[in-house]
């Protein structure tokens, strides 16, 4: 069994990350995902976590939303997320702490995951209504709000499958939105999208950044994209963060081999 | 005698007798979605206590003849102090049974949804109940209604063996009539057109018009 003592129960002080990682290991059987992984977040701070495909990246964003993990702990807004504390001690969070613990916290997936049985507004209404307890009405002015910031408004009755790709990961983009999270999780977002519908999405995240104080984390393949708009840039490799920084300096200086080689490796398929 | 004079002088029996069909099957239609709703989601429960009655539920009833099942309800279960009136004995028996078919198409019908819905509805902070309520179930329903228009047929069709309880069915009213008569033709003709008219020309109509309307609810059509 791991000590937990060596985690404290909570962090404090003004300068407390927003997301903080602290010795985090994840498994999958004998698959070791993410060895040891020590991470903080800043408040409004836009993290890119970029590296290859099996490199622990996207698990990255799925230990904070929907996966377990088996060793560390994880710390939102000060409070721990996979643990709880119990006669003054850590102990592994129960069902009902982790879906509580989460609810500060937006998800959006490569593959949009709309309610197809549900127009774009009655997406974006479904959580604050159903989990936040706001009245229809204030739910769909929010709501309506949101679906005009991503500019859709006049696709609010639409449903899913009468949408695009781009479209509908911008209705997403506003569904995790309406609940009002203070951390946002963009996992691969373009990737299952057309060239050129791409730049519909990223404007609007461009927004997002420009217009909210919102931590966003977001795993990408578009080097442009995040070197255009992340304040620090995580290179992962095997598990581990092999290089971060500014992306001037990760994608104008990079100090590691393996970074390097990813970098030209992208930049040459591109 | 011709068959007109035949179905002029039986007719009476014969709508009589298919009205009490009609009482069997939505009786045990709904008694079978009852319990195919409940047992197919207790099948899917990560625990034991809840999942292992719904197993064993679904194998005894699947595993053993309807007619059977009909027998025990109605003859051996009074030996156990539970003794039901006969028209209730049938339908219990047969929407027992197919609903135990039933279980195994919700249980289908809501793992074919997507991962990603119930991650989107996780993400969303939604407690388990409404998860399945508001996002999978729907979804689940318009996957599994093919199959239970076929289910629903084969309930209707198991419906006739409630005249062996002396339930007075279309079937038990055709084999009166045959009994009196002896027009075996015109009888068990006659309940096999009525049964087919049933099946045909109203509960496979009903399931194609309630698909459509759950496909355009979806927004696929």
């Amino acid at each position: 069994m791991e000590d937990l003592s060596q985690f404290p129960l909570e962090l404090d002080g003004a300068d407390r990350p927003m997301v903080s990682f602290r010795k985090v290991t994840k498994r999958y059987g004998s698959l070791t995902v993410l060895d040891n992984l020590d991470l903080d977040v800043a408040e409004g701070e836009m993290v890119s976590i970029i590296g290859p495909s099996g490199s622990g990246k996207t698990t990255v964003l799925r230990m904070l939303m929907l996966e377990r993990i088996q060793g560390g702990v994880i710390y939102v807004d000060g409070q721990p997320l996979t643990h709880e504390v119990r006669d003054g001690a850590l102990v592994p969070a129960s069902e009902r702490y982790l879906r509580r613990a989460r609810e500060p916290i937006g998800m959006c997936f490569q593959h949009f995951n709309l309610f197809p049985h549900m127009t774009a507004l009655q997406n974006c209404m479904e959580g604050p209504v159903q989990v936040l307890g706001l009245s229809r009405q204030e739910a769909r002015a929010r709501s309506e709000e949101l679906l005009d910031m991503v500019g859709l408004i006049d696709k609010k009755d639409q449903h899913p499958s009468r949408l695009s790709g781009g479209q509908q990961q911008r209705v997403a983009i506003a569904r995790a939105l309406a609940m009002r999270p203070k951390v946002m999780l963009l996992d691969e977002v373009t990737s299952a999208l057309d060239p050129e519908v791409i730049g519909e999405v990223t404007e609007v995240i461009r927004k997002l950044v420009r217009e909210h104080r919102l931590t966003i984390m977001m795993v990408t393949h578009q080097m442009g994209f995040a070197a255009d708009i992340s304040d620090r840039v995580c290179f992962f490799y095997g598990g581990r963060i092999e290089e971060q920084g500014p992306p001037s300096e990760l994608f104008g200086n990079p100090q590691k081999d393996r970074t390097r080689q990813f970098l030209s490796a992208v930049k040459s398929a591109d | 005698m011709s068959y007109w004079e035949f179905l002029a002088e039986h007719g009476g029996r014969f709508l009589d007798g298919t009205l009490i069909t009609a009482g069997q099957f939505f009786l045990s239609a709904a008694l079978a979605i009852a319990i195919a709703l409940v047992a197919g989601l207790m099948k899917l429960s990560d625990n034991a206590l809840i999942r292992t009655p719904a197993v064993v539920y679904i194998e005894i009833f699947r595993g053993t003849s309807l007619l059977v099942q009909l027998y025990w309800i109605f003859f051996v279960l009074p030996l156990f102090g539970i003794t039901l009136e006969k028209f209730t004995a049938g339908f219990v028996a047969v929407g027992m049974n197919l609903g135990a078919y039933g279980a195994e198409l919700v249980r289908g019908g809501i793992q074919s949804v997507p991962k990603g819905q119930w991650e989107a509805a996780y993400a969303l902070s939604m407690s388990p109940a409404r998860r399945m309520w508001r996002i999978i179930l729907p979804q689940a329903l318009v996957n599994m209604l093919p199959p239970w228009g076929n289910l629903l047929i084969e309930l209707l069709k198991g419906t006739a063996l409630v005249s062996l309880i002396s339930v007075a069915d279309l079937m038990f009213e055709a084999k009166q009539i045959n009994g009196s008569t002896f027009l075996s033709a015109q009888a068990f003709g006659t309940a096999l057109i009525i049964y087919y008219i049933f099946a045909r020309l109203i509960v496979t109509p009903f399931m194609r018009w309630l698909e459509t309307v759950m496909a355009r609810k979806i927004g696929k059509a």
